[in-house]
Parts: structure tokens; C-alpha cells; sequence
């Protein structure tokens, strides 16, 4: 609660930094417009609001964005094709299937490579080194390939969303499930608890924190994957093909609103998991 | 390379291999057509033929990462050490910080596009922003690592808030910086390549993948990806041996 007052004023100030940006990048465009329109008797104020509320700025001012989403979220049907509830319905549909997979996958990956050895020295050098290659390149790939397979609509793009969020998780998720100091591991042994019964007992609970915190950074992870999946394949929506669009047409205020909606996607899902993972590990009398 | 390193690295190695051999008896036993899963020989003999190709998309990105590298956690670490001094701009500066690193900020690959060009100019912007917020979040938590002891030494050599910053917790920070720096490579390939899909000249990685994917040469694709899967593992190979010679004192590598 003491952050509210420093964070609103540099919230404040962001804002006041983007309305001199947008006059300042808008102006030249603005006065070309002007001269084309054959008007030269405009004072300086006039030239900065009329920049602030271009049709096709190179950046939009914040009101225009807010007019836009409003325009889209609230006066537009949800069901039309031009109401951004509908492209983020699209993308928040293809995000959970995808993260539900991924997770599950991620999670399965972890125990097994926690329980045997062989898997943990063989398969985790890989794991660690897959997060240093750029994954995304595959995504139009994946897209190309499941078609062959006559396979499209959504599924592809789930796809993508699991295949990048199964990794942070599963390193997550392999830490959290070593976090068991050997004191605890030897009471386990000491009461002859068979390895699965470890796993249950000692190991899945002592790796909540870990898991919470991964599934933040898969969420996050399975939205990149499914908005840049809508731009590989952008023809059946969602706000990566918002984005796409907007930039084929130069509709930049389009552009900004899918952000900021794909933005408000992600600030939610994370919140949602955090909360989540607040109550579960309070109730589990984790040291918060 | 000595017998331990040998025994840690060989199954891995082995693993890599049999699943190479096993991919490559698939595609061949099951007959599986090339569009969908090429063999590894072919992707290899295709990464032999196209190296003139090849090489001019790795000059073409990796331009725009290393500038977008550079200037991005360069700023991050600086606005980082600016607000040092200042709690009320910490706390206004890195929830906000913290918040941006779960956006889906390639999303701002379009505009950046659109504001910077076709060039590579455009790509580093993208990775500028990519990479400026982890590198802020984590020098700030590092600054704050050194401990109480070692900061009231500090105050009994009478030293000033320089001195303490530069002898004492901008070393105690290079662990966090460091660990910015090597997620950040990653960071900086994916934005550059996805930056590529908005909108390139006729070259670069991003550019290849996404047109070779509309003329179905999976295998091109293929060894586009394998030379950006070697770049980012280059990279971050390089940064963590950086990494390990300027911190050789901490706790991680004396251990071993």
C-alpha cells in the first residue's frame, strides 16, 4: 500500500511524457496535413491538439487508445468481428488450452526427470540448453506442419501457446521439487516411505512456491506463443491478427488497442495465478 | 578435457545422438514426406548448400540484437543505478518494471517496424525494450543483496555513497546483473526474429523462416532455425564464461 502514491505519480508522469511524445512525433505529419488542406493560418495550439487526434498517427495519444478499446469492448457487439472481445476470447481460448497442456506436460516432465537419474542427466543439459535457443522461431513451422495433418482452427496455435510454456515450467518445477533439504529426505527414509510415497508426501508439497511462480511465467509465456501463432496464421482472428492487420493497413490506434488488450490478458491470467497461489500457500502455513 | 567432464557430458551427448539416429530411421522407414518432418541428413545438406544465404540473414539479425542488446540493458543498468538514490522513484518504477516483464511485449514489434524502418534498426528497438525491464528489476534487487556487515564496514571507513556503490554493491550486484544479462540473450533473439515477421529487407532469420514457410522448404526452414538455436546458445555460452571469470568469488562457482 505504501507504493500507491510513488507508483501513480510515475504513472502520472509516464503519461504526461507520452501526450508531449505523441504531439511532438505527430506534428510534422499534422503539418503536412495542412499544408495538402491549403490552411496556413493554424496557431501553434491548434497544430498540438489537432496532432493528438489524428486518424493515423505514428502514436496515438492515450485518450485515443482509451476512445478505441472503449469503442470495441463496450459499443461493439461481442460477437462482431471488429469487437476485441471477440479477437481476445479468441486468443484467451487458445492461451488455456495451450497452458493447460503445456503445464501438465511441464509438470510430468519434472517428476520424471526427478525420479530417475538416468532421464536427469541425459534429458535436463537439453532442457536447460532449449532455453537458450529462440523456440519461437517455430511457430510458423508448427502451423505449416499441423496443416498437413488437415489439422487448423485453434489447435496449432494451442500448440505453440503449450510448447512455450511446458519449458519454464518444467525447470521450475524440477527446482522446486529438489527444494526438500536432505534432513527431510532422510526422515522420509527413516520411515521407509518408497519413492512415490517421497514424491507425494515430501516432494509435491515442498515445491508449491515453485509451482505458483512457474505457472506465473508459463501463463505469460503461453500468450506470447499464442498471439505470435495469430500472426503466423492470422486469417481465423485474435489479437495477433489485430496486430498484423493494423500493421498492413497503418491503422495504428488498432494496433495499440489490441496491445493493451493483450496486456490486460496477461496482467490478469498472472494476477488470477498469484492470487491462487496466495491462498493455497497461506492455507498450507508457507512462510509468505 | 578430463575424465569428469567427459562423464557428465556423455549422456547427454548419447541421448542427442539416439534421438538424431532415431529421427532420422523414422523419416526414412515410415516414408514421411519431406514438408512435414525433413531428416536430418537433408537439413544438413541443406544447411551445407545455402551457407552464402545463411550467413547474410545471421549478419542481418544479429545487427539488430547485438545494438538492441547493448543499448538495452546498458540504459536498464543505468536508470537502475539512478534511482538507487531514490526510494519514492523505486517504488513507483519497479512494481511497474516487475509488471512489464509478463507483457506480451513483442507486440510492439509492429509499431517499432513501423516507426524505425525495414532495417535493422527496428529490431534493435524492439529488443531494447525487451531487454531493458529485466535488466532494471534485477540491478535493483542487486544493489540491495550486500549485506548489513559488509555496508556498515562501509560506514566505518567513513567511505561516501560512490565509494560504497562502486567497491561495494555494484560488485555484490554482478551476480543479479549477470543474470539479466544471460536471460536477456535470449530475450534479444526472439524479439529480433519476431520483429522479422512484420516486415524486413529481403534478409534476416525471422524473414527466411517466415517466406520459406510459404514456399513449404521445410528443410530451409530447418537449418534457419538450427543456425539461430546455435546463435542463442553461442551467446549465452559467451555470457555465462564472462560471467564466470568476473565472478569467480561467488558462491556457485567456489563450490565446485
Amino acid at each position: 500500500m505504501k507504493s500507491i502514491i510513488p507508483l501513480s505519480t510515475v504513472l502520472l508522469a509516464l503519461f504526461a511524457i507520452w501526450y508531449v511524445a505523441a504531439a511532438l512525433m505527430n506534428a510534422p505529419l499534422q503539418r503536412d496535413l495542412f499544408a495538402n488542406a491549403g490552411r496556413a493560418d493554424y496557431s501553434t495550439s491548434d497544430l498540438a491538439i489537432a496532432s493528438l487526434n489524428m486518424e493515423r498517427p505514428k502514436l496515438p495519444a492515450p485518450h485515443q487508445i482509451a476512445a478505441e478499446l472503449y469503442k470495441l469492448t463496450i459499443d461493439t457487439a461481442p460477437t462482431s468481428k471488429r469487437s476485441l472481445v471477440y479477437h481476445a476470447g479468441i486468443t484467451l481460448e487458445e492461451t488455456l488450452v495451450g497452458f493447460f497442456f503445456g503445464a501438465l506436460f511441464g509438470v510430468g516432465l519434472a517428476v520424471m526427470v526427478v525420479s530417475t537419474r538416468l532421464l536427469e542427466r541425459s534429458l535436463m543439459p537439453w532442457i536447460v540448453a532449449s532455453q537458450t535457443v529462440p523456440i519461437i522461431a517455430l511457430a510458423p513451422m508448427i502451423v505449416v506442419i499441423l496443416n498437413q495433418f488437415d489439422i487448423g482452427g485453434m489447435t496449432p496455435k494451442a500448440v505453440i501457446a503449450a510448447y512455450l510454456s511446458f519449458f519454464p515450467i518444467t525447470v521450475g518445477m524440477v527446482k522446486g521439487l529438489r527444494s526438500p533439504d536432505l534432513l527431510q529426505l532422510d526422515l522420509m527414509r527413516t520411515y521407509s516411505a518408497t519413492p512415490s510415497q517421497t514424491m507425494s508426501k515430501l516432494r509435491a508439497p515442498a515445491s508449491l512456491p515453485f509451482f505458483f511462480a512457474s505457472m506465473k511465467i508459463g501463463a505469460a509465456a503461453a500468450l506470447v506463443g499464442a498471439v505470435v501463432a495469430e500472426v503466423t496464421k492470422s486469417e481465423d482472428g485474435g489479437l495477433g491478427a489485430r496486430l498484423l492487420a493494423g500493421s498492413y493497413y497503418g491503422q495504428t490506434v488498432q494496433i495499440w488497442a489490441a496491445l493493451f488488450t493483450a496486456a490486460a490478458l496477461s496482467g490478469v491470467l498472472v494476477a488470477a495465478i498469484g492470487l491462487a497461489g496466495r491462498i493455497t500457500l497461506k492455507r498450507m502455513a508457507f512462510p509468505q | 578435457m578430463n575424465a569428469r567432464a567427459l562423464r557428465d557430458l556423455a549422456p547427454p551427448l548419447l541421448f542427442g545422438l539416439v534421438v538424431l539416429a532415431l529421427w532420422e530411421a523414422g523419416v526414412r522407414l515410415l516414408g514421411v514426406p519431406m514438408i512435414i518432418l525433413p531428416a536430418p541428413s537433408e537439413i544438413g545438406w541443406r544447411l551445407v548448400t545455402s551457407v552464402p544465404t545463411l550467413t547474410a540473414d545471421f549478419l542481418q539479425t544479429i545487427r539488430g540484437v547485438l545494438a538492441g542488446y547493448f543499448i538495452g540493458c546498458g540504459s536498464g543498468l543505468l536508470v537502475a543505478i539512478l534511482i538507487d538514490r531514490s526510494p519514492f522513484l523505486q517504488r513507483g518504477l519497479l512494481p511497474l518494471g516487475n509488471l512489464v516483464s509478463a507483457l506480451p511485449i513483442v507486440g510492439v514489434a509492429p509499431i517499432m517496424v513501423m516507426w524505425f524502418g525495414f532495417d535493422w534498426q527496428s529490431k534493435a528497438a524492439v529488443v531494447v525494450i525487451m531487454t531493458f525491464f529485466p535488466m532494471l528489476v534485477n540491478v535493483a534487487s542487486g544493489l540491495s543483496s550486500a549485506g548489513a556487515m559488509e555496508r556498515d564496514l562501509m560506514r566505518t571507513y567513513a567511505a561516501s555513497y560512490e565509494q560504497t556503490l562502486l567497491k561495494l554493491r555494484l560488485p555484490a550486484a554482478l551476480p543479479f546483473v549477470f543474470n539479466a544479462l544471460k536471460i536477456n540473450t535470449t530475450l534479444a533473439m526472439i524479439g529480433a526474429i519476431i520483429a522479422e515477421f512484420f516486415g524486413t529487407p529481403t534478409v534476416g532469420m525471422g524473414f527466411r523462416i517466415s517466406t520459406e514457410v510459404g514456399h513449404l522448404s521445410i528443410d530451409m526452414v530447418w537449418a534457419t532455425i538450427v543456425v539461430a538455436a546455435v546463435t542463442g546458445s553461442a551467446f549465452y555460452a559467451l555470457v555465462a564464461f564472462i560471467e564466470r571469470r568476473a565472478t569467480f568469488w561467488h558462491a556457485s562457482y567456489r563450490a565446485r
